[in-house]
């Protein structure tokens, strides 16, 4: 596994990271995807960060207000600009990019 | 027996979209509680469509609906069909509709691994428990196909999203943009097939012309043809609904044309109410004319009418009619009549319908008048011509309104020959021509047509006066009809002709008497020549008789002298000379 290039995120090293996972229900994706975030967030983002996790089956409403389609969908609200991630995340590669931890090549 | 059949053959459950027109051809409507697939290129209504069959169904059927949108958010939706006379806002607050705005943005996701659309169904979900609704809309589903680059994941969501609406018995549409050479771009129709509907938008030649066909209705019949759709103020409008049958009552009442005498070749009655008059001619036959008296007509009888001008302004008509003394300003003043004058290129032909059919449905007329109808025709084929005008006149005998269409036959056409055969879809047809005789051109008007009247077969004469328009009897002689000054003349040589005969008829009268007075003379004569004669003769009858006598008593005298002796007889002859 490739090192974190960190010249691209410098002025994000200080930010807190929000992350939000919505899941329906314990699918094994959703599952899947828990694991992997945690995974990934222990390994790369120190304790800058924060998960949150939704769970549509109990809160439906807030679907909206993500633009949540897919399931399931890692949000990351902050810093900006608004990412977002679907699958269960098993490409750890793919998640750096899509968080913007890496750049893409 | 009807019942039976419906018994035995029980309907597939509808549910009316309220577009009118639509639920006419689908005899009733989308089906319940299935998915619908509306599809067509941009621009061409669906989302319109879409809106009005979930507005309909709250306000109209009580069912409420959920509107998913991918293209357009919640304000943009509002703000656009609020021209229609459409209040989303008030109908989200009283929890009649739900709008959710989808947007799938390609370039903010990025996707690793397993997934799924749950969140689309749970959005779904959501919003149909929230009110009820036993309507969705999904406009346009297709756009997730842009959001997310899986496809076979998003056909395997597809399919299970269509058997999930079914299950949850909603009534559901789902557009879709139409690709190239199929019905929509990503292959919708295969999940969707309980109903497929296609809009369609064409130009031609700068004029648009919407167009409606049900593709498929699975289960049920429907209208197989393409029916023309607008789009107004009003929405969307699959005009006309009366197309589809030919009820309407027939009328017999028989009302005047305005002009005796020619109501008088209508069998003395006129024409029947609602029926359709087509008046027909060549350039300056005076087809606004006989329109215009059909109006004062109605006008005078307390009814209101609509003038379709699409050549001259409602100030011009009106103008000119003056001149023969036809006066229908006032009837505008009273508001009995309507003037529209538009010129014809200026909509498509159902641009037209549509305006016809809301000035009608608005003033309520008895009669309108189409002048000239030619114009129309000029907008469209045959066929499309065909379809409008069929359309236009089941609409207006349906209402019972008397239609008045002047053509004009073009010059080195067979004036007999209709346009795009206009004149089987009328009930009377009235031809003006020009008679050409004897270095004058006169107008002649005859009934070609006039159905359920026997109506006169003759041609007459034409003639403006300044109280209106005047037939006159044609004159036929060995050179064809009369008209204009030969008529004239016709008719003083007639004149001439029935004095001398008068004079003729006197002169044997006045014969007559002066023999019998000769004859009476003669008589008298003859009786006094008799009379005279008469006396004669009797005077010589007296004189024989008065001889007899004389005679006779002689022969008496001799005979007494024989009885006493010889000298006796001597003695009366001597006697006898001695006397």
């Amino acid at each position: 596994m490739a090192p974190v290039d960190m010249a691209t995120i410098p002025e994000k090293e200080n930010d807190k990271w929000v992350l939000r996972l919505y899941v329906a229900g314990q699918t094994p994706k959703c599952v899947a995807a828990f694991a992997n975030l945690k995974k990934i967030c222990a390994e790369y983002l120190d304790n800058r960060y924060e998960i949150q996790i939704i769970d549509l089956l109990e809160n439906p409403q807030l679907a909206r207000g993500d633009q949540i389609v897919a399931v399931p969908t890692l949000v990351r609200n902050l810093p900006e600009p608004v990412r977002k991630i679907i699958g269960d995340l098993s490409n750890t590669e793919k998640v750096l990019v899509g968080l913007d931890l890496r750049t893409r090549n | 027996m009807r019942k039976n059949s419906e018994v035995s053959r029980p309907e597939l459950a509808k549910s009316p979209t309220g577009i009118r027109g639509l639920d006419e051809i689908t005899f009733g409507g989308l089906p319940h509680g299935r998915p619908t697939l509306v599809c067509g290129r941009a621009g061409c209504g669906k989302t319109l469509f879409s809106i009005e069959f979930l507005v309909h169904g709250a306000i109209d059927y009580d069912e409420p609906g959920v509107f998913i949108a991918f293209e357009e958010t919640e304000d943009d939706l509002t703000k656009n069909v609020a021209s229609l006379g459409y209040d989303l806002a008030d109908l989200s607050r009283r929890k009649k509709l739900m709008i959710d705005y989808i947007r799938v943005e390609r370039s903010e996701i990025e996707e690793t691994g397993e997934y799924d659309l749950e969140g689309l169904f749970v959005r779904l979900g959501y919003a149909i428990d929230a009110i009820g609704a036993k309507r969705v809309v999904l406009d346009t589903i297709e756009a997730i196909f842009s959001g997310f680059s899986n496809v076979n994941i998003l056909r395997a969501e597809l399919r299970r999203l269509f058997r999930w609406l079914k299950e949850k018995g909603v009534t559901a549409v789902i557009t879709a943009e139409q690709g190239d050479g199929t019905l929509t771009r990503h292959g919708l129709e295969e999940y969707v097939s309980d109903c497929v509907i296609l809009l369609d938008h064409r130009v031609h030649e700068q004029i648009s012309t919407r167009r409606l066909r049900v593709v498929k209705y699975r289960g049920s019949i429907h209208g197989t043809n393409e029916y023309p759709f607008l789009i107004d103020d009003q929405g969307i409008s699959v005009l006309p609904i009366t197309s589809l049958n030919l009820e309407h009552r027939a009328s017999s009442e028989r009302v005047s044309t305005g002009i005796e005498t020619l109501d008088q070749m209508f069998g003395g009655k006129g024409y029947y109410r609602g029926s359709s008059i087509l008046v027909s001619g060549m350039a300056g036959t005076g087809k606004t004319s006989v329109a215009a008296q059909f109006v004062d007509a109605a006008c005078r009888r307390g009814e209101r009418c609509i003038y379709f001008s699409s050549e001259e302004s409602p100030a011009q008509v009106i103008r000119n009619l003056r001149a023969i003394g036809l006066d229908l300003e006032p009837w505008i003043k009273k508001g009995l009549l309507h003037f529209d004058a538009t010129r014809p290129n200026f909509y498509g032909l159902e641009m037209h319908l549509l305006r016809i059919h809301k000035l009608v449905e608005r003033i309520k007329p008895k009669v309108v008048v189409f002048d000239p109808l030619s114009n129309y025709l000029s907008l469209g084929n045959d066929l499309e011509v065909q379809s409008m005008l069929t359309r236009l006149l089941d609409y207006l005998k349906g209402l019972q309104i008397t239609s008045i269409f002047n053509t004009l036959v073009e010059g080195g056409h067979a004036e007999l020959q209709s346009e795009v055969g206009v004149s089987s879809l009328m009930d009377v047809w009235i031809l003006l021509r020009n008679l050409e005789y004897n270095g004058e051109r006169n107008r002649g008007l005859f009934i070609l047509k006039a159905r359920g009247i026997a109506h006169s077969n003759q041609i007459r004469e034409f003639i403006f006066t300044d109280h209106g328009i005047e037939l006159k009897d044609v004159y036929v002689g060995v050179d064809g009809f009369l008209t204009g000054s030969a008529r004239t003349a016709h008719e003083a040589r007639e004149k001439a002709a029935a004095q001398l005969r008068r004079e003729a008829t006197e002169r044997r009268r006045r014969e007559i008497a002066r023999k019998r007075r000769a004859l009476e003379a003669q008589i008298l004569a003859l009786r006094a020549q008799f009379e005279n004669e008469a006396d004669e003769i009797n005077k010589e009858i007296a004189l024989d008789t008065t001889r007899e006598q004389v005679l006779e008593s002689g022969k008496v005298e001799m005979a007494r002298a024989r009885l006493g002796n010889g000298p006796a007889k001597v003695r009366r002859e001597r006697n006898g000379k001695g006397a």
